[in-house]
């Protein structure tokens, strides 16, 4: 008990001293939390009308990050796998790492869920006892399991690492082991059944086809490590990870491949639109060409350019090595993932709506303050256990080396 | 390890600040607006489990909140479906008109939102030429709000921020038969003895003024009007995560207004547009009350919850018929039981050709569609 105590204190001096940046960071996050926190106070009290969502198109922007960031929270743990086959040295902080970046996703997402239903005062009714959650025909109920099954799964994990870190006892592989296995397949599951989620419903027949959930897959096994590759850079430089060149080669390798496969699904979806030609190609083309007075159609050719750029640059052995190219094409997959699959899933799917209208829907300068004060607080979680997770690191660097 | 003491100690009493800002912000609205009504509310069972006791508690409640708020308790039954009947509807489509009388029988008799506009039947015109083709289909004819500016038709009324959507300034929305200000070019169209059917006004913003020729039938048109199908196989009530919707053993899909969590997966799934979200509170006039309410029906709604047609239970489960089909000036709307081959619904089926809408759906709709007459 005095350790858990002692654990609590320790993690409160760490996150208390800090350098001018890291408080810098720190303010500026609170800032845009406070700022999303007084938006969403006045969306509490005048309702959702405060957003541009409107009954043609009732999902936005909040749950395109919420699809988005369920992606980021999979592929991060999903990266165990590899870490596993290749043997790469670091494999625990790859994996810490990776459940931070997942716990931190999954903060986003519950907060992304919450800020878009009507009646958040009444969310114990998704509760099992206490509510009345609609097993198992409800994705939605599933999906709300799935991911706060995963959460407290990687939650623990983190917490117990880091405890162990501190106790300076080694952890018990009997405990850990199980818990990291079992969180590989929990990933796959909770964006498998976030894809199901849109894939069920047959009003919709955009979201309404087979290749979806593999698509999810795809590209989130591309925007997860992205950030994870950079991470780990960054974390080489401040906390001497001991993460070597071959291994982040090896993750952009298997990011290009994911990058393959994303492009091609997506392809394939074009493909099978175009050619047939049904009265459902409107979607398609409210997606890369614009129905009346949609936009999505702007945002999606430069994500695609991004995402081809990225995957040439990933596919190519002498720019994935280099480490400046190698951090654009981070950057450049994760603008074009974030598109396709935050607003590029959400909109075209609900463009036009199932009567045939067509709603221009733009996010309100309100879902932009909530979306940033979301951001900024999972930022901050990640920001918080990260720092926690250096100290551990440079740890097990002294055990190394000694 | 970093020991440098934080270097710029503003930053850390903003941090502090903002800590205390947030917390504030979280817990005070909550600690302010409480009140046992709003305690006994949030403790509320699901309407399926609510025992009879509980159940008159709960609706003395929702009287004493009308009487505050219209002047008048009400009466808000719970009357239960009657054994033996299944209700099934019947449209004529040869026969409507697009008069939009229904839509606004169906607002004053269901209590629904003045402003923002909730209307449950939504009526679309499409080209003869071109049949039931939803890319084609305009609900907005014979309105301001052209096919160039649907938005216009989405405001909603009152804002605060300054930053909410809409083109449209807020205007009170007259009531259906309150006398209405009108334009000359309005009156013109109303008072024109080559109409035969005056055009029902959507709302204040959408009365037909672009269009000096309009009158309805437009030649070359036809009307359909779409609100709920009561689908057998309903995929709003499978994919509601809360079981706040269900399907009545009388057919009537029906949505508990105080379990809604507001998540709007019902109205994604539902292919008819039928469902419609409280984005702010819904405003109701206390003259436009309609006292007579049931539960699961046209009680008035809290706001961020959704709601839809319910064939008008307050009444159907009464013997009476829908609000919809009374006021109907051309008799394009037939209501009845389905278990009864007696029924003029039973007998339309066996009589007329009749259409669903996506069928491919399988949804299996018991709302039908028919051509009465030849033409």
């Amino acid at each position: 008990m005095t350790n858990i105590f002692g654990f609590i204190k320790f993690c409160l001096g760490l996150w208390t001293r800090g350098g001018r940046y890291y408080w810098a960071w720190v303010s500026f996050l609170c800032l845009l939390i406070i700022s999303g926190v007084l938006a969403y106070s006045n969306q509490l009290e005048y309702g959702l009308g405060l957003t541009n969502m409107r009954d043609s198109i009732s999902w936005g922007f909040y749950i395109g990050n919420f699809t988005f960031l369920v992606g980021v929270a999979a592929a991060a743990v999903m990266l165990v796998i590899p870490a596993y086959v290749y043997h790469w040295e670091p494999i625990k902080e790859v994996a810490l790492l990776g459940e931070m970046l997942a716990v931190s996703a999954l903060v986003m997402c519950m907060l992304f869920v919450t800020v878009d239903i009507g009646r958040p005062d009444r969310i114990t009714h998704l509760m099992p006892f206490l509510g009345s959650p609609n097993f198992p025909r409800s994705l939605l109920a599933w999906d709300v399991l799935v991911l706060n099954v995963y959460f407290i799964l990687n939650l623990t994990i983190v917490a117990y690492i880091l405890f162990t870190g501190y106790t300076g006892r080694p952890y018990k592989k009997a405990i850990l082991i199980p818990l990291v296995l079992f969180s590989i397949p929990a990933a796959i599951s909770i964006h498998t059944v976030t894809a199901f989620l849109y894939n069920g419903i047959a009003a919709r027949p955009y979201w309404n086809a087979s290749i979806l959930a593999p698509r999810f897959l795809a590209s989130a096994f591309c925007s997860g490590p992205a950030i994870l590759l950079m991470l780990f850079q960054i974390l080489r430089k401040v906390a001497g990870l001991r993460i070597k060149d071959t291994a982040l080669a090896k993750i952009a390798e298997l990011m290009s491949y994911a990058m393959f496969i994303n492009l091609f699904l997506l392809g394939a979806e074009v493909f099978k639109e175009y050619y047939s030609n049904t009265e459902h190609l409107i979607y398609t083309q409210v997606l890369f060409f614009g129905v009346g007075d949609t936009k999505v159609h702007y945002f999606m050719w430069p994500a695609l350019i991004a995402s081809i750029v990225a995957f040439l640059l990933f596919l190519i052995p002498k720019t994935r090595n280099n480490p400046l190219t190698m951090n654009i094409g981070c950057v450049l997959i994760f603008i074009g993932v974030y598109t396709e699959k935050g607003m590029g899933l959400v909109i075209p799917g609900l463009t036009p709506d199932t009567l045939g209208e067509i709603y221009v829907y733009s996010p309100s300068l309100l879902e932009y303050r909530v979306a940033a004060g979301v951001f900024s607080v999972g930022f901050l979680v990640f920001t918080l256990l990260v720092k926690l997770a250096i100290p551990y690191m440079e740890k097990s660097h002294a055990h190394h080396a000694a | 390890m970093d020991t440098k003491i934080p270097p710029k100690p503003v930053s850390r009493r903003k941090f502090l600040e903002s800590a205390a800002t947030l917390t504030a912000a979280m817990v005070l609205p909550g600690v302010m607006g409480c009140t046992t009504e709003n305690i006994d509310e949030f403790l509320q069972k699901h309407f399926v489990e609510l025992s009879p006791a509980e159940l008159e508690k709960v609706v003395k409640r929702m009287q004493k909140q009308n009487e505050k708020k219209y002047g008048k308790a009400g009466s808000i039954d719970a009357t239960p479906a009657i054994p033996g009947v299944l209700f099934g509807y019947g449209l004529d489509i040869s026969r409507c008109i697009g008069c939009r009388r229904c839509v606004h029988a169906c607002v004053k008799e269901n209590n629904q939102s003045r402003d923002p506009d909730i209307q449950w039947i939504r009526v679309l015109e499409f080209n003869k030429e071109s049949g039931i083709d939803f890319a084609e289909a305009d609900p907005y004819y014979c309105t301001t709000a052209s096919l160039h500016d649907k938005e216009a038709s989405h405001h909603l009324g009152e804002k605060k921020e300054g930053e909410a959507h809409g083109k449209a300034a807020p205007v009170a929305v007259p009531s259906a038969d309150a006398p209405m200000k009108l334009s000359p070019v309005q009156k013109s169209i109303l008072e024109n003895p080559d109409s035969q059917y005056p055009l029902y006004q959507v709302d204040a913003n959408k009365v037909p003024a672009s269009d000096p020729a309009c009158k309805v039938p437009r030649p070359g048109h036809f009307y359909v009007p779409v609100a709920c199908q009561q689908c057998e196989n309903p995929p709003c009530v499978k994919v509601c995560p809360v079981k706040a919707t269900w399907k009545d053993p009388d057919g009537i899909v029906v949505i508990d207004y105080n379990w809604c969590i507001g998540c709007r997966y019902c109205m994604a799934a539902c292919p008819y547009g039928a469902r419609h979200f409280n984005w702010t509170e819904p405003k109701l006039p206390a003259e436009d009350f309609n006292p007579d309410t049931h539960y699961l029906g046209n009680r008035p709604r809290p706001r961020g919850v959704v709601e839809k047609c319910t064939f008008c239970i307050q009444r159907t489960r009464k013997g009476q018929y829908p609000a919809c089909v009374e006021i109907c000036p051309v008799g394009a709307r037939k209501f009845g039981n389905l278990l009864d081959p007696a029924s003029e619904i039973r007998q339309i089926m066996e009589r007329k050709r009749v259409l669903i809408l996506k069928n491919e759906l399988n949804t299996k709709p018991k709302f039908f569609y028919f051509y009465g007459t030849a033409t």
